[in-house]
């Protein structure tokens, strides 16, 4: 176990935790948008930069990489840490200026408007570019259907070719984990439809042997069998029906 | 040749390699006469190599093949009076050489021992000429530790480094040193990391020692993408043996066993170099198994990146070794820890490892000696812009900006005005007249708000416009940045098109403010080195031209008159004489004649800003304003 403050208050923690998760676990508000416990941290989004103080040196860092070190002085207000975050919200909303994720952020921060937001390139996409999609996708699910493409201004989240979605399987984690909306999902009858920011695609529905319901996507419910070693007549019937 | 010479050679031991080298030098004082042909980049572009087999056939036409050798070296420094060739032993330098130079050196210079003064250096403003390579200005300021082999050895050949006394450092590390004792070396001759980032190398490889690891890599960093930055390359196409010993020498510190040396996919030169290099080491006993018959292994592959700036940075470099894209990722814990592949890594630049020889044979306390209180030894910058002698030059540390500029550099051309100097690439810093006098090393640079960065220096005169430059190394930034973090990747472009706009004429009140909040949060919030120092141009030329941007701003007008909307040229009626030299050289017929001795008239609505008629006009009778 280590000893470090945050906000002043002294916390004990294992050596391996984060600053984000020994806040969190304390109730100390840090705001996030490229974090998820399920998936790797990665550090892109910078909102969550708290500024530590080691061995008399100040600097900021991202509190959901940063692991707890014995006598670590933790910040996560302090008026570098607000001038930051103030100008990366100012960023995100000339970006994507109708996130209702971002709106509210800039609301608790006090940015009013956004000294970008008449500038070119404020294409009202919602996408921040957090990678949490593209992450969920291959970490979690383990399919990199979709991926992070070009670099610099031009990245964008994006199919193989922006329409190849061969290696998709429909379970719509990207969508669920997206915190913006930019990614959705819609079931329609025997469809599933999901929308990225540049792509789309539509994918068939199982349909129970049972009730008829399209309840699961064929292609996720293949992923599933074989991952299983499971035949696919396994899944003829929908979870109601199958008991 | 060199190649045949060392091909069936395996040296087993410190006194095999010791017996070789003594072979060596009494061979080559057998062959007197050496004529020395520059093929660096820059001269190779001039025809270097041609000329080069140009004196071979002359010199095998006269017959004088077992009296005379023709040697390829690596880069000698003097780019800007290039193709260079030095007849040694006694050091003639000729520049400017052409193919119909060649007969009359042979015949002259080799076989009558006459000097040909049309070919000698002058230096600019005088006439006097000078025969000996080390009497001109360019190199007497010099001190040319780790870059002067590059003149006399042919990098292709195992052997002409071997004669210099290679691999010397590396037998001394292997049988008189233990691995603490190299690194105790190291940390006492205060050598800095020459890549940019100044961290004592003695610690770092220290840390990755420390680290309780089987298996541990030591990189070479040889991905070099400053604007204007051509050190690393030179001394990879010029020395590879060099880097190979300092890897061998950091490996055996630190305890590895494998490495890499990461070379930009823009230099074909010297990763051609490096793999012949690793070859002949390989096959001599140098690198691979047992080296020299110890107990100490140690293998060398090339890694080939994708020309990404990027990837200069040392966790996206990792990344691009291992195969994946080359983004950076928070280095919280320390790649000496847990580095290419999560094992602990030491990762060294081009010319830190070259400097390692040096300090292994000649002594930590002779590197400490050179260089001033916390930055020791020399360091190799490249010097262009606006400055009479570009090219690469090595100097002690503390030496003032103004001996580099003047002394070394031979000032500005054309009679005009210094400005500013650009010290450490796109995300250092522009210095001004003032800081002319400044003791250059790592801590002046950076207290006055640049940096050493790699060492690209790149000098502007009274022509060239602090907004433009800022704007230039952001739009560079912009374009090279991986796009990860919001800071960089939303920042720049952000700052890039708020200078779009102060160029154009249409900056606003509050500009000022808000490039420098821009400019503050990328600095303390980016992801990596690149973001984290992209402000730099914007904040530097701010700190000391901060009126040039106000002219922009408020009078929308460009002092330096370089930005095309905030400038109009116009014929000054008094000064015209009616030559009709700008008539010919305006591109789009917007001036027209009135006869001769009568001014010209130059209409406004046609002209397109492009400046030749003001290249052109002898009188002073254009002016921008």
């Amino acid at each position: 176990m280590v000893k470090l403050t945050i906000n002043g208050r002294v916390f004990q923690a294992q050596p391996c935790d984060t600053v984000l998760a020994v806040a969190q676990k304390a109730g100390i508000n840090i705001p996030t948008l490229c974090h998820s416990e399920a998936v790797h941290d990665y550090g892109a989004c910078r909102i969550c930069l708290v500024e530590v103080e080691r061995r008399g040196r100040k600097r900021l860092v991202t509190a959901c990489l940063y692991p707890v070190e014995e006598g670590l002085s933790v910040t996560t207000d302090s008026e570098r840490v607000t001038k930051v975050r103030q100008i990366v919200i100012e960023l995100l909303l000339a970006r994507t200026p109708t996130s209702e994720e971002i709106l509210a952020l800039a609301e608790r921060y006090d940015v009013t408007e956004s000294r970008f937001s008449d500038m070119e390139g404020n294409n009202g996409d919602k996408c921040i570019l957090c990678g949490l999609c593209t992450r969920v996708c291959s970490d979690v699910v383990g399919v990199n259907a979709i991926s992070l493409v070009n670099r610099g201004t031009k990245r964008e989240v994006a199919l193989p070719f922006y329409d190849d979605e061969t290696a998709c399987i429909a379970c719509g984690s990207c969508a669920y984990i997206c915190p913006t909306s930019a990614i959705t999902l819609t079931d329609s009858a025997d469809c599933r439809t999901i929308t990225w920011p540049n792509s789309k695609a539509d994918f068939p529905m199982k349909e129970c042997s049972s009730c008829g319901t399209h309840y699961a996507p064929v292609k996720q419910l293949q992923y599933m069998a074989e991952k299983a070693h499971l035949s696919i007549s396994e899944f003829d019937y929908c979870p109601d029906c199958r008991h | 040749m060199a190649l045949i010479q060392t091909k069936n050679i395996r040296l087993n031991s410190k006194k095999e390699l010791e017996d070789h080298r003594d072979g060596l030098n009494f061979n080559t004082q057998a062959s007197q006469r050496v004529i020395t042909v520059c093929c660096g980049t820059g001269c190779l572009a001039y025809g270097a190599s041609k000329l080069a087999q140009a004196f071979r056939d002359e010199i095998k036409s006269q017959g004088m093949e077992l009296q005379v050798t023709v040697k390829t070296t690596g880069c000698h420094g003097f780019c800007e009076r290039g193709p260079l060739v030095v007849i040694r032993p006694e050091n003639t330098l000729y520049q400017r050489v052409k193919f119909g130079d060649v007969a009359e050196i042979v015949t002259e210079t080799i076989s009558r021992n006459n000097v040909i003064e049309r070919l000698l250096y002058s230096a600019p403003g005088s006439t006097d000429k000078i025969t000996c390579e080390h009497d001109v200005p360019f190199y007497k300021k010099q001190m040319r530790l780790v870059f002067g082999a590059n003149g006399y050895i042919d990098p292709t050949s195992l052997d002409d480094y071997i004669a210099i006394g290679g691999y010397a450092a590396l037998s001394k590390a292997l049988f008189e040193m233990t691995a603490d004792d190299v690194i105790d070396e190291i940390r006492h001759s205060g050598l800095r990391g020459r890549g940019g980032g100044g961290f004592a190398t003695g610690a770092k490889w220290q840390s990755t020692r420390e680290v309780d690891d089987a298996l541990k890599y030591v990189i070479c960093n040889c991905d070099e993408g400053d604007p204007g930055a051509f050190m690393d390359r030179s001394l990879m196409e010029g020395n590879p043996h060099s880097i190979i010993e300092g890897m061998l020498i950091a490996a055996y510190a630190v305890g590895a066993h494998e490495g890499y040396i990461y070379i930009r996919h823009e230099y074909p030169v010297a990763l051609q170099n490096a793999e012949l290099a690793i070859k002949q080491a390989k096959s001599a006993g140098l690198l691979g198994e047992a080296i020299l018959g110890s107990e100490f292994s140690f293998d060398v592959k090339i890694s080939q990146g994708g020309g990404a700036f990027v990837c200069g940075e040392s966790t996206a470099l990792m990344a691009s070794v291992e195969g994946r894209v080359g983004e950076p990722r928070a280095k919280y814990v320390h790649t000496s820890e847990k580095g290419l592949w999560d094992h602990p890594t030491v990762l060294n630049n081009v010319e830190t490892l070259a400097n390692v020889p040096l300090i292994i044979n000649k002594g930590a306390d002779w590197f400490y000696e050179i260089g001033t209180a916390n930055s020791k030894g020399t360091k190799i910058f490249s010097l262009v812009g606006k400055v009479n002698n570009t090219g690469l030059i090595e100097v002690p540390m503390g030496i003032t900006l103004r001996e580099i500029i003047y002394d070394i550099g031979g000032g500005i051309p054309n009679g005009k005005k210094f400005k500013a100097v650009q010290t450490g690439g796109p995300s250092g810093g522009c210095l001004p007249e003032d800081k002319l006098d400044l003791n250059v090393d790592f801590d002046e640079l950076s207290k006055a708000g640049s940096m050493m960065g790699s060492g690209a220096m790149i000098v502007m005169d009274e022509d060239n416009c602090m907004v433009d430059i800022a704007r230039y190394f952001l739009s560079f930034l912009e374009g090279e940045s991986c796009g990860k973090c919001v800071p960089c990747r939303e920042g720049l472009k952000r700052m890039r098109q708020i200078l779009d706009r102060i160029i154009a004429g249409d900056g606003q009140e509050g500009d000022i403010e808000t490039l420098t909040d821009l400019s503050e949060a990328l600095t303390m919030g980016a992801l990596c080195g690149l973001g984290g120092s992209a402000g730099n141009p914007v904040l530097s030329t701010l700190r000391h031209f901060q009126n040039e941007y106000e002219a922009h701003i408020k009078d929308k007008r460009c002092p330096a008159g370089v930005c095309k909307p905030l400038i109009t040229y116009n014929i000054i009626d008094g000064n015209c004489t009616g030559c009709n030299l700008c008539v010919k050289a305006c591109p789009v017929n917007a001036i027209t004649s009135q006869g001769k001795k009568q001014p010209v008239i130059l209409d406004q609505t046609k002209c397109t800003k492009c400046g030749a008629c003001y290249d052109v006009c002898r009188l002073d009778a254009v002016e921008v304003k």
